[in-house]
């Protein structure tokens, strides 16, 4: 189900960057969904390749890539993401951590040269350009970015987090469906424009909230990594929290910290955080004290 | 002589200081980014461990019980004072390169702990040959890990490049890569002692 709702995202990014995406997100998928196997044919365990786990961990990781990669960085990416993301922790429902972030964030520390060459869309020529977010926050103004195409997708980034409309609309069909509530993404988005807003570059309360929001890749971890249920708080409340950790972690990192973009570290870290937020969050037994 | 033999293939596989045992961890995440350092820190690491369990082994008798402890350091910091400063006389770039690293096999425990465990309670040479081969054992896994790690996170073995246009992952040089590296390793070995018995 999630996987359908991804799917306009990957084909806006297939329109965007034309069909080198494709063959990112293909090589992602396949590779994560061999890792599977294989590691599960190896400790005998029972194959459980259908569930479709694999197959959204490998999306996800090729949707957090920039959309011209060597063809092995998805490759060596989902197989990351699935065997120490996922396996090494016995499995699906047992890893602390998100198995596509694990990958991406493993991707990033080793090859920081791959992951950050990104190139414009709707451009054959392959010209490379920073992100919206790296540009800012290597001092350069954006004038010739309006919010529609923020909102379009027509900037470099990462292949699936581009198009905002297509990730609304994934987001939408989720929330419709119930297979994700509101509790962690909205208050997530929230404190991210709030402390966008508030530390503007020009003096307090002067920030430019809906760039934040629009650029990097907020909208794709906030409605489709952060939610996810095995590495998310169980309750309400908890998730409530997960989400304003998310975002004030996400903020810190792209207004004070070394890298232009925190989603995928904020989101690994409010993993991390996961079970003391469910200890302290627990929902009393009715009857019991 | 099989006793002997026995009480030096134990350290190299059965009780390996860093895969069985879990021993000395700390100077193994440090240094074994390249092979080059892993071998010097392995030989320095096992001159100390020879030198203090045949000192230690031979002055059992005399050293009370309740100041054994205090008495054992001054041994093995002897022992590592002439390793660091032959080290810094003869090859002053593996002395830099491994840093705080070397007086600090003072404290490893590998080496406190075979002469708490053994050398107080053996005889001389069945103590030499323990300290032999906890030394290679400790040797070889450092040359595992740092192979590991440099073969991957640099794509050099032996400081020689291997494959042209491998572009090494330069997580695996960063201490992540290490701790990620040993406990892969360390799985590993367990699933093997497992399945032995």
């Amino acid at each position: 189900m999630v996987v359908i709702s991804l799917l306009p995202a990957g084909a806006a990014a297939v329109l965007l960057f034309g069909i080198s995406a494709l063959w990112v997100i293909t090589l992602g998928v396949i590779s994560a969904l061999a890792t599977e196997i294989l590691l599960q044919i190896l400790t005998k365990k029972k194959v459980t390749v259908l569930d479709g786990s694999a197959f959204l961990t490998g999306l996800l990781l090729a949707y957090n890539l920039p959309p011209k990669t060597p063809f092995w960085l998805p490759i060596v990416g989902s197989f990351f993401a699935i065997a120490i993301g996922k396996q090494v922790f016995g499995g699906l429902g047992q890893n602390i951590f998100n198995p596509a972030l694990v990958g991406r964030v493993f991707l990033m520390a080793s090859w920081p040269k791959f992951m950050t060459t990104f190139t414009l869309p709707l451009r054959y020529d392959a010209v490379t350009s920073a992100t919206p977010l790296a540009a800012v926050k290597e001092g350069k103004i954006l004038e010739s970015l309006s919010y529609l195409d923020l909102f379009l997708g027509k900037r470099a980034g990462c292949l699936g987090e581009v198009c905002i409309l297509a990730l609304l609309l994934g987001a939408l069909f989720l929330f419709i469906r119930g297979y994700i509530s509101w509790h962690i993404p909205i208050p997530y988005i929230a404190t991210v424009s709030l402390f966008a807003y508030i530390f503007g570059p020009k003096g307090l309360l002067s920030g430019d909230w809906l760039f934040h929001i629009l650029s990097g890749g907020l909208i794709l971890g906030a409605f489709f990594m952060a939610t996810d249920y095995v590495t998310s708080p169980l309750t309400r409340k908890g998730q409530i929290i997960f989400g304003v950790g998310c975002g004030i972690i996400t903020s810190v990192i792209r207004l004070w910290g070394g890298y232009p973009e925190g989603v995928s570290y904020a989101i690994l870290m409010m993993n991390a955080a996961t079970p003391i937020i469910d200890r302290y969050t627990k929902t009393r037994v009715y009857g019991s004290k | 002589m099989k006793k002997i033999l026995n009480e030096f293939c134990k350290g190299i596989i059965k009780e390996n200081p860093t895969f069985v045992l879990a021993l000395g961890l700390c100077p193994t995440l440090a240094v074994s980014v390249s092979m080059i350092n892993g071998l010097g820190m392995g030989i320095a690491a096992s001159f100390v461990l020879l030198g203090s369990n045949l000192i230690i082994s031979a002055i059992k008798k005399i050293v009370p019980d309740r100041i054994r402890i205090p008495c054992f350091i001054v041994v093995i910091a002897t022992f590592v004072t002439i390793t660091e400063l032959t080290m810094k006389a003869y090859s002053p770039a593996l002395d830099r390169a491994l840093g705080i690293y070397v007086p600090l096999i003072v404290v490893n425990c590998i080496v406190l702990g075979r002469a708490e465990a053994f050398a107080q309670k053996n005889s001389v040479l069945n103590s030499l040959f323990d300290g032999l081969g906890m030394g290679v054992g400790f040797t070889l896994a450092l040359l595992l890990i740092s192979g590991i790690r440099e073969f991957l996170g640099a794509g050099k073995f032996f400081n020689y490049t291997v494959i042209k246009g491998f572009a090494p992952a330069f997580m695996f040089g960063m201490p992540s890569g290490a701790l990620l590296v040993i406990g892969l390793l360390l799985g590993f070995f367990n699933v093997l002692k497992n399945r032995k018995t």
